[in-house]
């Protein structure tokens, strides 16, 4: 039994203990922390060749391209960013299209999406939300809603694409924004504007796209 | 130390309803209001906080001859904390959708005042076993309330119960309940309820104590 009740224990006591506590704190961290890492890249990785697959009907291979030094180049790291686009072929190895990837400010917090877009025909065949925390019931129908998602299903993006109100939807470059989460459709349909205005220039004109490199 | 009688059932049984963390302690209330917009959220944050309180309790229960008072508090959050990023890690690598879903309100468990008031209140006083059995018993109430209000909010909310549809398609959910005031209104409901049944339960005893009387 101790005597913690009666007795003071000094400074370099309670210090030692903290120090103590902490390290063992910090070890068991970086224990599960490595223990764990492998499965949740394998989990992203999956989740996004998973996404590019959706978002591209009739692929079966892709591989990441990079935007450096004014072209794209095949990469095979695993950083993301502003400059990371998939391009998807068919089982011949036929180049189909672009999953570009794209993230930003929606109604709560980023959100971050991917869309499949065909340059020769320039539009837009699938969208897939890869990361989001809109309200539950409302403005997670972005990805919930089959509805709004086949939308993006076969969307001209010229001149630009426009969330109109739901039932609206009238020309090929329009989509019905969601009742009730009218601020989470705009904010998906602007995230695709920036990008789409990002990759415009990046692109190389349909049909001199990089070869699938195996 | 003085120690009162421990009966091992009675710490067990006492959390689940009598002294209910959230129907009667009504503590831990940010994750009760915040993931329980449906019955998965809330089974898993239940599950969450379960191992955090009942592996708190046990390591704390082992060490509270070692704690030195003065710094007790600062070291049952050490403790609560580690617990807390070693959950939050397995359920991103083993249930990466409902992490999407709970996102910042694992690591918020660290702060439910039920696990520490549980610490301070009881693991850090009494030996290992019903240190254990209070936790478990705490721990169970807690995703018991969990269930009940994530499985109240999901079937008015939305119409479904664990994703799976309960009504046909003419239902209109009541799309309030799965928002922050939905919350409310169940837990006050609830509370109203919980109340009402021990009120009731004093009045009925009491009645039975003064029938024995007059006989």
């Amino acid at each position: 039994m101790s005597d913690n009740q009666t007795k003071e224990p000094g400074s370099a006591t309670l210090i030692l203990s903290m120090v103590l506590a902490g390290l063992i704190s910090g070890v068991a961290i970086i224990g599960v922390f490595e223990a764990t890492l492998p499965t949740i890249t394998l989990n992203k990785a999956k989740e996004l060749r998973e996404a590019v697959f959706k978002v591209l009907p009739g692929v079966s291979k892709m591989q990441k391209l990079r935007f450096a030094n004014g072209r794209l180049q095949v990469v095979e790291d695993n950083k993301v960013g502003e400059d990371v686009i998939y391009a998807g072929y068919d089982a011949e190895g036929k180049f189909i299209g672009y999953a570009v990837p794209s993230e930003g400010p929606g109604f709560q917090d980023t959100i971050s999406l991917l869309y499949g877009y065909l340059p020769d025909q320039r539009k837009m065949v699938g969208m897939e939300i890869l990361d989001s925390r809109e309200t539950p019931g409302l403005g997670d129908k972005i990805f919930k809603d089959l509805e709004f998602v086949a939308n993006f299903k076969d969307l001209s993006v010229d001149p630009t694409i426009v969330a109109v109100k739901k039932g609206k939807k009238a020309k090929p470059n329009e989509i019905d924004a969601i009742t009730g989460a009218t601020i989470s459709s705009k904010a998906v349909v602007r995230i695709m504007n920036v990008a789409r205005e990002r990759w415009e220039k990046r692109l190389p004109p349909p049909g001199n796209e990089p070869e699938l490199k195996l | 130390m003085k120690q009162k009688e421990l009966d091992g059932y009675q710490e067990f049984v006492k959390g689940i309803w009598r002294e209910n963390p959230v129907f009667v302690q009504v503590l831990g209330m940010c994750p009760m209001l915040a993931v329980t917009n449906s019955a998965m959220n809330a089974v898993v944050m239940g599950v969450a906080t379960f191992f955090v309180l009942v592996a708190s309790s046990f390591m704390i229960s082992s060490l509270q001859h070692w704690i030195p008072r003065q710094v007790r508090i600062s070291l049952y959050i050490v403790i609560i904390a580690t617990f807390v990023t070693l959950a939050d890690y397995t359920i991103l690598a083993t249930l990466p959708a409902a992490h999407k879903q709970l996102g910042a309100f694992i690591p918020l468990i660290v702060v439910n005042c039920m696990i520490l008031g549980r610490q301070e209140a009881f693991a850090s006083r009494f030996p290992v076993k019903y240190a254990v059995l209070d936790a478990v018993g705490m721990a169970g109430g807690f995703l018991f309330a969990m269930l009940a209000l994530g499985s109240v909010r999901e079937i008015l909310g939305t119409g479904t119960l664990f994703d799976i549809p309960l009504f046909g398609k003419g239902f209109e959910p009541w799309v309030t309940m799965i928002l922050p005031p939905g919350g409310f209104l169940t837990l006050g409901l609830i509370l109203l309820f919980f109340n009402w049944v021990t009120k009731k339960r004093g009045e009925f005893l009491q009645q039975v104590a003064t029938e024995r009387e007059g006989l």
